[in-house]
């Protein structure tokens, strides 16, 4: 104990180590790994995404023109960003914030007919 | 009289992780300890089945948090054998700069929560105020604070700049003066000597036989490090395994104090020494055939048998845990001691429940 008496005494004098969350968050880092947005102009609705997700928590339905995502099953590992062709999934820096209600992040994407094709030859 | 059986854990207020161990006790003295496993169990290496070779990165990365990062080089460094693949020399260097992380972060998690066993919770305080800047390092560079998911077949996902390269090293010197600090009170306190030195000593022999690794083995007097197979780029940096000789939970807090020291010189070895070039390599094909795969973790040393049938998905993946290898070593350092000192002597082995029952 004798040799912690001096780290003690200065925690004692300095600024709190700790912060106080709600109100001041930390700041967050650039390439933090945190929310998925998808960026509906650009997708093309390839599935790429879905195949690659490890967890399965995406699902693309070219017929209906759906791209569905459930946040909840997600591990925001970053690997579908990586996947998409045309960049249209991204992840912001903020975590996911709680919510008192689950819900799936459902998207209406309308391809336009032929881009696909076209992207796919590019 | 006939001993009285308590069950030790898988809920016990010292316990960071869901160990489970029936103790035969006589008058406070332990005689017998018979773990029990499967509280935890997830199935995670059943789920290769259902996940493909690439996906299982991600699966095998949540096997443990703590060595997160080392769980999936293993994996990867296991199918970039049998798929002939190379990672390009500036990934190996970076795989080793988030191996260190991880063992520095592991360590000092390790360090502080034995403080919390001794009942010393101004030193687990403090130890762990110091681990938040390597969280914090890990979370810059890699994304995450604990599940990095860095590692790809074939190389690494993310990249240094020197910006970040400079900034770990000056963040470093912080950790070093954090760890320096509190290494009077780690190796010399009177309560720390008290409540570790001749508690749960194992011998050389012993701790042989029973198939221990890691900071176990190396503290009873045995240099067995996996890093010195040179894999990544260990091969290429300088160091050698630390080892101590009374085999009792003193030697293992010194051996993983020491080894802090160890890692901090090999990230920035590794960061002096990282070459220009390509992070990773484009892999084709699927992997076939199988292999034992091996790499030290801040525990030990970790197994993967990969066996790959040239499909999606693999025929089989097997993961020997470093907790799962020390645990036998508790039924022979455990009887004998008093109960108060259970606590102590079974964090000594630094526990990984999740990780051993995958
Ligand atoms: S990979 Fe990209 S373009 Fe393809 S479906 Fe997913 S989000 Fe859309
Ligand atoms: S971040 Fe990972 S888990 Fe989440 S949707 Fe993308 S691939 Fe799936």
């Amino acid at each position: 104990m004798v040799f912690m008496i001096p780290v003690v005494l200065k925690n004692l004098f300095s600024r709190c180590a700790t912060r106080p969350y709600p109100q001041s968050p930390r700041k967050l880092f650039a390439g933090s790994r945190g929310q998925l947005v998808n960026d509906a102009g650009k997708c093309i609705l390839c599935g790429t995404c879905a195949r690659t997700c490890p967890s399965q928590c995406l699902t693309v339905s070219r017929k209906e023109g759906l791209w569905q995502y459930e946040p909840f099953a997600c591990v925001f590992c970053g690997v579908c960003v990586e996947a998409c062709p045309t960049g249209s999934l991204s992840q912001l820096s903020q975590w996911r914030p709680a919510v008192r209600e689950r819900e799936s992040v459902v998207l209406k994407v309308e391809v336009k007919s032929g881009e696909e094709g076209k992207r796919h030859r590019a | 009289m006939a001993g009285t059986v308590i069950p030790f854990g898988p809920q016990h207020p010292v316990l960071p992780e869901p160990l489970h161990l029936n103790l035969k006790i006589e008058d406070e003295i332990v005689i017998s300890a018979t773990p029990a496993f499967g509280y935890v169990h997830r199935g995670l290496e059943k789920l290769a089945d259902i996940r493909d070779f690439r996906q299982m990165i991600q699966v095998v990365e949540r096997v443990c948090g703590i060595c997160s990062m080392i769980h999936a080089l293993t994996y990867c460094q296991g199918l970039e054998s049998l798929m002939g693949v190379e990672p390009p020399p500036r990934a190996r260097f970076l795989r080793v700069i988030w191996s260190e992380l991880h063992r520095l972060h592991s360590h000092l998690l390790w360090l502080g929560l034995f403080a919390d066993a001794m009942g010393f919770e101004s030193l687990f305080m403090q130890l762990w105020k110091v681990r938040e800047r390597i969280m914090d390092m890990n979370e810059a560079t890699a994304g995450n604070r604990v599940i990095l998911s860095v590692n790809v077949i074939g190389g690494v996902r993310r990249d240094l700049d020197p910006g970040q390269t400079g900034w770990i090293l000056s963040e470093l010197a912080e950790v070093e003066k954090g760890i320096k600090a509190m290494g009077r009170t780690i190796l010399h306190d009177y309560t720390v000597q008290k409540r570790t030195r001749g508690k749960g000593v194992l011998s050389r022999e012993q701790a042989l036989e029973l198939g221990c690794v890691g900071p176990m083995l190396r503290s009873c007097g045995v240099a067995q490090d996996m890093r010195l197979l040179g894999y990544a780029a260990y091969g290429e940096l300088d160091f050698a395994p630390v080892v101590e000789r009374d085999g009792d939970c003193y030697a293992r807090c010194r051996v993983r104090f020491a080894e802090l020291g160890q890692s901090i010189d090999l990230i920035r070895q590794s960061i002096g020494k990282l070459p220009a070039g390509d992070i990773s390599v484009p892999v084709k094909g699927r992997p076939e055939g199988e292999i034992v795969a091996r790499a030290e973790q801040p525990r030990g040393e970790c197994l993967y048998y990969i066996k790959a049938n040239g499909g999606k998905f693999l025929d089989r993946l097997r993961i020997r845990t470093p907790t799962f290898a020390n645990i036998p070593a508790l039924t022979v350092m455990l009887p004998g001691i008093e109960l108060a000192d259970v606590p102590v002597v079974l964090l000594s082995i630094d526990p990984c429940v999740s990780c051993t029952e995958r």
